[in-house]
């Protein structure tokens, strides 16, 4: 493990010690947000691929019912009965915090239309009424779908960059102050050793000075 | 709370019809240079959710993405007339794949 290039003293240690000790705790804390990140994707997740499964299969009948209706009906007076629309809706966004990341929530408001159909009876099938009727149920699920998948993107991207920082904590930074710290402390500690002895060869050759002067 | 947001639908023509009867926005994208034009188009517009068609989505992928890490707009893909192509839930698959290191759903 390569050690950070700094200065053995006793400041640098200090201030290398007070870094080691934040970083274990951010090490920590962020380990903690990356679980429980993690256990809120997957029970997003496992709804949103649920959720698509359902909606992905009612989409395919509704098609499969606006096809026959486009079969049994002339071309222009299918798409003149489509061409109009009785109600538009307006999307409404809020936001909601899950582990600090922002997801959109969707509501919608419709405005108030008195039937789903936008046609009169009677030049049209009975086909378009149901394959009309059938895509107007799937509306609050698409819904539901957009924001569980939103969530499930931006969560994934959280819970990925969250790893990266785990990991560069425990793989690289921690080791590497550890392995400084023990360095400077080896070096200070060799400091002291070498001091210590200098001392006492000193105090030996005062001690056989004065023991030759007498 | 802000509202005012709006939902479109993109994809080929016959794919989309329906949903303008739900008062969605639709706007048709018969070849690869218009559904990213539109894609891009909508977005600036603030449109919140975009439902793209696969078979559309299929063919500009790399637009798509581009909006995966923004709140906003959410791009969703649906199937299109000739039904689902499965990537749709590839997608989900993906985010799986992205956030745990290994799909484990699969």
């Amino acid at each position: 493990m390569t050690t950070l290039n700094v200065n053995p003293t006793r400041m640098e240690l200090k201030r290398l010690k007070t870094r080691l000790t934040t970083a274990r705790r951010g090490h920590k804390l962020l380990k903690d947000k990356r679980d429980e990140l993690m256990k809120r994707f997957l029970d997003i997740v496992r709804e949103n691929l649920e959720l698509r499964r359902e909606v992905e299969e009612a989409l395919v009948s509704a098609n499969r019912g606006f096809a026959v209706a486009s079969a049994v009906m002339s071309p222009e007076m299918f798409e003149q009965s489509l061409m109009c629309p009785t109600k538009s809706v307006e999307l409404d966004v809020s936001y909601q915090n899950i582990m600090s990341v922002d997801v959109p929530k969707f509501s919608f408001s419709e405005s108030d239309g008195h039937t789903i159909y936008p046609y009169g009876y009677a030049m049209t099938s009975g086909e378009l009424d149901d394959a009309v009727d059938r895509l107007s149920d799937i509306m609050p699920r698409l819904l539901r779908l957009a924001e569980m998948e939103k969530s499930a993107q931006l969560l994934a991207q959280e819970i990925e960059k969250t790893r990266r920082r785990v990991n560069a904590l425990e793989y690289v930074m921690i080791p590497q102050l550890s392995e400084t710290i023990r360095m400077i402390t080896m070096k200070l500690d060799e400091n002291e050793r070498g001091n210590l002895t200098r001392l006492m060869k000193v105090k030996d050759m005062m001690i056989k000075e004065q023991l030759q002067k007498k | 709370m802000s509202s005012g947001y709006k939902l479109a639908v993109l994809g080929d023509r016959e794919s989309i019809l329906g949903y303008r009867t739900l008062g969605f926005h639709v706007r048709e994208a018969e070849n690869e240079a218009d559904g990213r034009r539109e894609l891009s188009d909508l977005a600036k517009e603030g449109y919140a959710v975009i439902y793209v068609t696969e078979q559309l989505a299929c063919r500009i992928e790399d637009e798509i993405a581009k909006y995966k890490d923004s709140p906003l707009p959410a791009i969703i893909l649906i199937p299109g007339k000739t039904g689902s192509l499965g990537i749709g839930m590839k997608g989900v698959h993906s985010a799986v794949e992205r956030a745990v290191g290994a799909d484990i759903l699969a």
